[in-house]
């Protein structure tokens, strides 16, 4: 596979070549694709692999001793090694593949938390996570007498930290965003994970928004669990991944079960596989696996750090643009441009629904989530029933939010 | 490929921009129902006021976008006054209209709202209509969302709303 080693700033015009979805026309229009927080777009690399996979190597892995059966678990688990490498894991056994980001925070809900978490103790998350890292831990209230704290959103669109120490006081668990899908927000992981640990509890960073845009070394943040997806950082749906520390993953017992996932199966009861199989019950989505892998090829062509530098700058420029030209017209949420902000804009214009706004930017192309950003407790925070959300990744640049800018002007023929 | 024109239509933007029955009933003595839209977070709160089998006022609050505002606005305006049996006529109508699988798509549409009941009746909302002896009217405006499969919750909000404060209004009283 070839990948383009690409200096900063970003090639955007190249990388645009790259995803043959953005040559679409919509509406006459051509695409302009700012919902990267919802899910990206994949690039061609990873699409032809995919194919490439079905095409020539498709079989079950971990079962068959024909060549493919080989190639097909090779290519399973050298995908597995990508991701462990990625994110500075120690080794690629702490790599569990899971559905996507929801499914590794229930299995460690689940797993670990049915076994660890009792009446009465206490699991602390935040006011801004999404609905993926808030109901389990409500599911996990209710099925075990369990008690929930919540850091809360400050003035600033940042978390209030002024009474940390004492949420985290006696706390088992912390379960915090590394980037807010709503504000962009970027929460001090290490402050927070010092404190946790220092509290006696493990630290769950739910990194759906932040390990596919800024450089991710697991170890350095010192978290104990780290979940993401596959989809939101080039890769295909139905792939995402679980990291936790070997210890941890080791005395936790097995979440969903079947084949697979075991090492010998009785009438009077089984023993587990080793992990990261252990938690891989049922045969797995390997054609997203290597999907993934290529992805993070990709990615790591262009350099998480380029990545990150260009989409903060592309922030900086978008919330500029969008006060300069709507001023008081506009409101947007979170942060100030900065290092602690993502490259995610919520924005409320006049009193305008954000469906109706959206569905006016859909009119000359210009894609952007609407909704709630499946994070009610957030959006009662901001006193917002719904907001629109630009974001941004590799294959985005200035043109795009120009056009995103120019396009916002129009919800007022219909609904100013 | 539909576009804003088949959306928001004149009739719409007008009920969007002076909602009809706006405002609270005193609960009780009516019956108070909230919906919510789980895609947007829209909210929909109906206050009906049933005195024997007529409809005798209805008032709408909450906050969502123009077609869930709109299609409230409309539905207040074509059930107020009416009969419960009426009322429930005009309802399966409209979810009749509203439905995936009986509208001409542009494309492959998906299917869209799996909680409703629009992905089930085989007729037409016109034909529905006839059949239950209701006239949609105003209503009609609102066909073009099913060109939007992913708005037609927007649009269906208050109408399960509506049916679930009937419901409630029907039930034996509990203590009241």
């Amino acid at each position: 596979m070839e990948v383009s080693s690409l200096a900063a700033p970003l090639d955007v015009a190249r990388i645009k070549k790259d995803f043959p979805i953005l040559e679409r026309v919509v509406h006459g229009k051509r695409l302009v694709y700012l919902d990267t927080a919802s899910s990206s777009q994949k690039p061609l690399v990873v699409i032809e692999a995919m194919s490439r996979y079905y095409e020539t190597t498709h079989a079950n892995v971990h079962r068959g001793v024909y060549e493919i059966a080989q190639e097909a678990t090779r290519l399973y688990e050298e995908a597995r090694a990508k991701v462990a490498t990625f994110i500075g894991a120690s080794s690629p056994d702490e790599v569990v593949f899971t559905k996507n980001a929801t499914e590794a925070i229930n299995l460690v809900a689940y797993s670990w938390g049915r076994k660890n978490i009792g009446p009465g103790d206490v699991v602390v998350t935040t006011e801004i996570e999404h609905h993926a890292n808030f109901v389990p831990w409500l599911q996990l209230r209710e099925e075990t007498g369990a008690q929930l704290r919540f850091l809360r959103l400050g003035d600033d669109g940042t978390l209030d930290l002024d009474n940390l120490v004492q949420v985290l006081d006696g706390a088992k668990l912390l379960a915090v965003t590394g980037a807010s899908n709503v504000l962009g927000t970027l929460p001090p992981v290490r402050t927070l994970v010092d404190a946790a640990h220092a509290a006696g509890a493990l630290v769950l960073v739910d990194g759906a928004q932040y390990v596919p845009h800024l450089p991710t070394e697991v170890l350095d943040l010192g978290a104990d669990f780290v979940a993401f997806t596959g989809h939101k950082m080039l890769g295909p749906t139905g792939i995402g991944a679980l990291w936790a520390r070997r210890e941890l993953l080791e005395a936790m017992p097995a979440f969903l079960t079947g084949g697979e996932m075991i090492r010998d199966v009785r009438l009077d009861g089984f023993t587990t596989n080793d992990i990261p199989w252990k938690f891989e019950a049922g045969t797995p989505p390997i054609a997203e696996a290597i999907g993934l892998g290529v992805a993070i090829d990709y990615l790591r062509g262009i350099g998480m750090g380029a990545v990150r530098s260009h989409e903060q700058a592309l922030t900086s420029y978008a919330m500029k643009a969008l006060k300069e030209r709507y001023g008081d017209d506009i409101v947007i949420y979170g942060p100030p441009p900065s290092a602690v902000r993502a490259g995610i804009v919520s924005f409320s214009y006049k009193d305008i629904h954000a469906h109706d706004l959206s569905q006016v930017l859909d009119e000359v192309g210009v894609c952007v989530r609407a909704g709630h950003h499946c994070a009610k407790p957030l959006m009662r925070c901001l006193g917002v029933g719904a907001t629109a959300r630009a974001s941004f990744s590799v294959y985005n640049d200035e043109a795009d939010v120009d056009a995103l800018v120019d396009a916002i002007r129009g919800a007022d023929a219909l609904f100013g | 490929m539909p576009g804003l024109e088949d959306l928001y239509r004149e009739i719409i933007l007008d009920h969007y921009r002076n909602p009809r029955n706006r405002g609270e009933l005193e609960s009780p003595p009516a019956v108070r129902t909230e919906g919510f839209n789980p895609l947007c977070g829209d909210e929909i709160v109906v206050f009906l006021d049933v005195a024997g089998d007529v409809i005798a006022d209805l008032k709408i609050a909450g906050q969502g976008c123009s077609i869930s505002q709109s299609s409230a606005s409309m539905m207040s305006a074509a059930v107020k006054g009416k009969t419960v049996a009426q009322a429930r006529s005009t309802i399966r109508a409209f979810r009749a209209m509203m439905s995936l699988h009986v509208q001409q798509l542009d494309g492959p549409g998906s299917d869209g709202d799996k909680t409703g009941p629009e992905t089930g009746p085989e007729r037409s909302g016109a034909e529905v209509a006839a059949d239950e002896g209701v006239a949609l009217g105003d209503l009609e405006a609102l066909q073009g969302v099913v060109k939007f499969p992913v708005r037609i919750k927007c649009a269906t909000l208050s109408w399960h709303t509506l049916a679930q404060a009937l419901d409630e209004a029907e039930a034996p009283a509990s203590g009241s």
